[in-house]
């Protein structure tokens, strides 16, 4: 049975990776359709979902649940080294948010519709409040914070600014980190590649005409918001 | 004595210019820090129960298994026994933990039960409603007479569905208090001197003595004025734990009762004489925003004839309630009368933009605004080149076009501002208003700049604190003006409060001191200007402080905007899909402080109502009661691609810049629905009326009734 670590690109068309496998390939954003398919993959293999903690538990010479108290964890995020101690049930977005202060990934839908949580986990954006914080152990995550500061922003952040992609700013972090990796896997997007890939992402102020225009000025093209 | 204007269209350093909000690097690197993320050392979680009947009594409330959980640090019931519930989400009982996860655990064991009482939700059945509230007709003229003896005439029904207001940062707060007399609340909120007096009303200590703190707010729209019963139990469960408190709405509550835009239902008549003047409007027209019903949109919108009646019915229903969403009211207002005249042109046989250039005078005073707007929109459509007569297109997928007036007031609110020279050449403006990410903050410093001559880099906006010099709440596009005209004030008494001090200091006259271009300047030419950093060193160690005020001498703002927007259109004929090609935007707003966020404001408005034209709608089970979508998976927000093509054009310059600075927040709000739905009717050759224009809709208008 296949074991899904999170969802992933039905375009694609890889394999799905196994938990045991630390480097994943490239990988598209985080749409609702693949998050319900993902989900639906991961409760048909939960005991998969589960492995890693069963390998921690087993190395540990105890029976194979963890929890439901609290367990220590290891992350590394944005580039440091960060332990908790969290209930596994705790998600990745809560980890971050609530334990760890990093609260620039928002909590908005809590449950994989809005993208305003998408943070990468090894270069892909996920959306944090469905990956369980357990399983984003072992890998790299970058928060919207890693990504850049305020006085040394990442191009797709000085982008935003200069394109004023952003009213209230809530959903701008998960915009802001969807696009950076929309633009490491298409350089030069076309109209429809940043439709299809920013998809999974809500703005109610509505922002879209100067993200698209962020996104054509950070991929090194002209401006447009058709 | 300073002079109370805006500098002259020459003189002016960053007004009108493209400027980025100068809060955009903390927003675009995650760095601003919002209510909900406040965290604070000892910090506890409240969860919210919710009632999950429309209407019921509360007849028992068991909260030991809560109180007996590992973490559950204090339950809290809101609404005791006895207590009838008026629409389902409303909140019982608020559990407070040490983990969000143990506070969701206590919550869900809260045992209540209920006796269920019968509800009514579906306000279109107006009359199934056990309380409707109908009003008397309101009419000019005699109607009847008139519509009798036109020879041109059309009537239809118009619905516009409640929708939520669904801002991505919920509504809620965290309060910690500093001692037993004094609390901090960081809120999200668009009135934080307003919720610093309604809490220490509420729980019974000194306005002053409630800090209301709010930097940067993740969408309100009209919905987060008050401080809401959350907000006092989150400030009561800090009080009795003596611990800071976070509670903030879960998305099913936040779409489901923080906040709704009532529906409006209307079935309208007009009539036009044989060169197609507009004689005569007839409306019934009845709506819906929860427990409080709904009071009459403006109808009709824009446009005032000379017989007319409107008779309105107010329908309570056992639903969230209604708060003020962008331009209250006026959306809807204008979806039943742009659609209303657009099948009346289409009855004589005109083209709207001629029909409704024909009928212009009626709109008054904005008139001639209109006249510019809609020929200037018509040139950016290709509207001459391009509209045919309804019913024209041919094929699966047929375009159309459609055009919408609207208008608003946007007058500047009440609002104090100070501002401080320092020696080191800060210049600092404190206001108590708040930034919701409209650029308030932006305004403030580029007003402040603009009066001192000096760059942006050279001051500082300190503002999103109750403490800070009372501002108004930010809605009804209000705030622009009012802290535009306060600042303006403020810093114009700075400069001569400055002048004043250091004139003795360099051997001349207050009168003869200038700022300009970053330099103080003599006028008499006497001595060589200054870079304002080496004058500024004059003033010593007190700063230089100065206050303002809005409304002040000076005319510095007004009131009263009209707008136009057009609409190209496909449609689907098979799937009933509505999809935009173009919309176009051609608006005033009298002077304009920076026009990037302005165009931005104008662009959001015109998102904002591709959405609410064609996906979002709170639906309710007529049977339970529920809400069936409360969520964002069903409760849908348009995506990047849905959108399509947008053009903004703001009429400024010479005869709209003398009006001063006038509100935009809620003018281009409004129309785009009705310009989608005349743009859909003009494809389909059907009428289109209905809001939002799902699929399951167009395809029952484009089948005769049959999806």
């Amino acid at each position: 049975m296949a074991q899904t670590r999170y969802p992933k690109t039905p375009r694609e068309e890889q394999p799905e990776a196994s938990v045991d496998s630390a480097e994943t390939e490239a990988r598209g954003p985080f749409s609702r359709r693949q998050f319900l398919r993902g989900s639906a993959a991961a409760g048909a293999a939960s005991a998969g979902l589960l492995s890693g903690i069963l390998d921690d538990a087993a190395a540990q010479g105890e029976p194979g649940v963890a929890g439901p108290g609290a367990v220590d964890m290891a992350f590394k995020i944005n580039g440091k080294a960060h332990v908790a101690t969290l209930e596994p049930r705790v998600t990745l977005l809560d980890a971050l948010r609530n334990h760890l202060d990093l609260t620039g990934a928002k909590k908005v839908c809590d449950r994989g519709t809005c993208g305003a949580c998408t943070v990468l986990m090894n270069g892909d954006p996920v959306y944090a409040c469905s990956v369980l914080a357990i399983e984003a152990q072992g890998a790299e995550v970058t928060t919207v914070e890693g990504l850049g500061s305020p006085a040394n922003m990442h191009p797709i952040q000085q982008a935003f600014v200069d394109h004023d992609a952003q009213q209230c700013g809530f959903c701008t972090p998960g915009f802001v980190v969807a696009s950076a990796a929309l633009l490491n896997r298409h350089p030069n997007p076309d109209q429809d590649t940043v439709h299809r890939e920013l998809g999974g992402n809500l703005c109610r102020c509505g922002t879209y005409a100067g993200i698209r225009a962020a996104v054509a000025q950070a991929a090194g093209g002209g401006t447009t918001n058709g | 004595m300073a002079e109370y204007v805006w500098p002259a269209a020459g003189d002016r350093l960053h007004i009108g210019k493209h400027i980025s909000r100068l809060d955009g690097p903390v927003k675009a690197t995650g760095r601003a820090k919002y209510a909900y993320d406040v965290n604070r050392r000892g910090m506890l979680w409240a969860i919210m129960v919710q009632c999950p009947h429309a209407h019921a009594r509360i007849t028992a409330i068991d909260t030991s298994a809560a109180e007996a959980m590992d973490g559950v640090v204090r339950v809290h019931v809101i609404q005791d026994v006895g207590t009838e519930i008026q629409w389902a989400h409303d909140e019982i009982v608020a559990v407070a933990a040490t983990s969000e996860e143990v506070a969701r655990d206590g919550a869900a064991a809260v045992k209540i039960e209920y006796e269920v009482l019968s509800h009514f939700v579906n306000e279109r059945a107006v009359d199934e409603a056990p309380d409707a509230q109908p009003a008397q007709a309101e009419t000019t003229g005699d109607p009847a007479a008139a519509m009798a003896s036109a020879p041109t005439k059309s009537s239809g029904s118009y619905h516009v569905a409640q929708i939520a207001h669904c801002s991505l940062e919920s509504h809620g707060q965290v309060a910690e208090w500093q001692d037993e007399e004094t609390v901090t609340l960081w809120a999200s909120t668009q009135a934080i001197s307003g919720v610093a007096s309604q809490l220490g009303e509420q729980i019974g200590i000194p306005a002053s003595n409630v800090h209301v703190e709010t930097q940067y707010m993740g969408g309100g729209f009209g919905s987060k004025f008050s401080v809401d019963r959350w907000g006092v139990v989150c400030a009561q469960i800090a009080r009795d734990t003596g611990r800071p408190v976070k509670l903030m709405l879960d998305r099913d509550q936040e779409v489901s009762v923080a906040g709704a835009r009532p529906s409006t239902h209307a079935e309208v008549s007009t009539a036009a004489d044989a060169d197609g003047n507009v004689v005569a409007w007839d409306s019934k027209s009845w709506g819906s925003g929860g427990p409080a019903g709904a009071n009459s949109p403006p109808l009709p919108y824009v446009f005032s004839f000379e017989n007319q009646t409107q008779m309105h019915t107010s329908v309570p229903t056992n639903t969230g309630p209604a708060r003020a969403w962008r331009a209250p009211r006026h959306p809807q207002a204008c979806l039943v009368t742009m659609r209303a005249l657009e099948d009346l042109s289409h009855a004589a046989g005109m083209d709207p933009l001629d029909f409704f250039l024909k009928n212009i005078e009626k709109t008054g005073e904005r008139a001639s605004t209109y006249v510019e707007e809609l020929e200037k929109g018509a040139e950016l459509m290709g509207w001459r080149d391009r509209w045919r007569p309804r019913g024209s297109a041919t094929g699966t997928v047929r375009s159309g076009l459609g055009l919408a007036l609207h208008t608003w007031g946007g007058r500047g609110h009440r609002s104090n501002c100070e501002v401080l020279a320092y020696r080191d050449g800060l210049v600092e403006a404190r206001i108590g208003s708040q930034d919701l990410g409209t650029g308030t903050r932006t305004i403030i410093a580029l007003v402040l700049a603009e009066t001192f001559g000096v760059g942006l880099e050279q001051v500082k906006v300190t503002m999103g604190r109750s403490v800070l010099p009372a501002s108004g709440a930010s809605g009804g596009s209000t705030t622009v003006g009012g802290v535009s005209g306060a600042t303006r004030r403020a810093a114009l008494n700075a400069v001569d409060a400055v002048f004043e001090r250091i004139a003795p200091r360099l051997g001349t006259e207050m009168a003869n001191l200038e700022l300009k271009n970053g330099q103080l300047h003599f006028k008499d030419g006497s001595t060589a200007a200054m870079p304002w950093r080496q004058a500024a060193t004059l003033i010593g160690v007190n700063p230089v402080s100065a206050t303002g005020a809005n409304p002040g001498p000076g005319q510095l703002n007004d009131s009263g905007v009209g707008g136009i927007q057009m609409a190209d259109v496909s449609v689907d004929m098979e799937t009933g899909v509505v999809s935009i090609n173009r919309l176009v935007a051609v608006q005033d707003c009298g002077l304009i402080l920076d026009m990037k966020l302005a165009e931005s404001q104008v662009y959001g408005s015109l998102i904002m109502g591709v959405t609410y034209a064609l996906t979002e709608e709170r639906v309710f089970d007529p049977h339970t009661g529920q809400m069936l979508n409360p969520d964002m998976e069903f409760y849908k927000l348009a995506g990047i691609e849905d959108v399509g093509e947008m053009i903004v054009h703001m009429m400024t310059g010479p005869g709209y810049d003398e009006r001063g600075v006038i509100g935009l927040g809620e003018p281009p709000v409004i129309a785009p629905g009705a310009a989608i739905a005349n743009a859909a009717t003009n494809a389909t050759g059907v009428p289109i009326n209905e809001m939002p224009m799902t699929p399951e809709r167009v395809l029952a208008a484009i089948n005769g009734g049959m999806a």
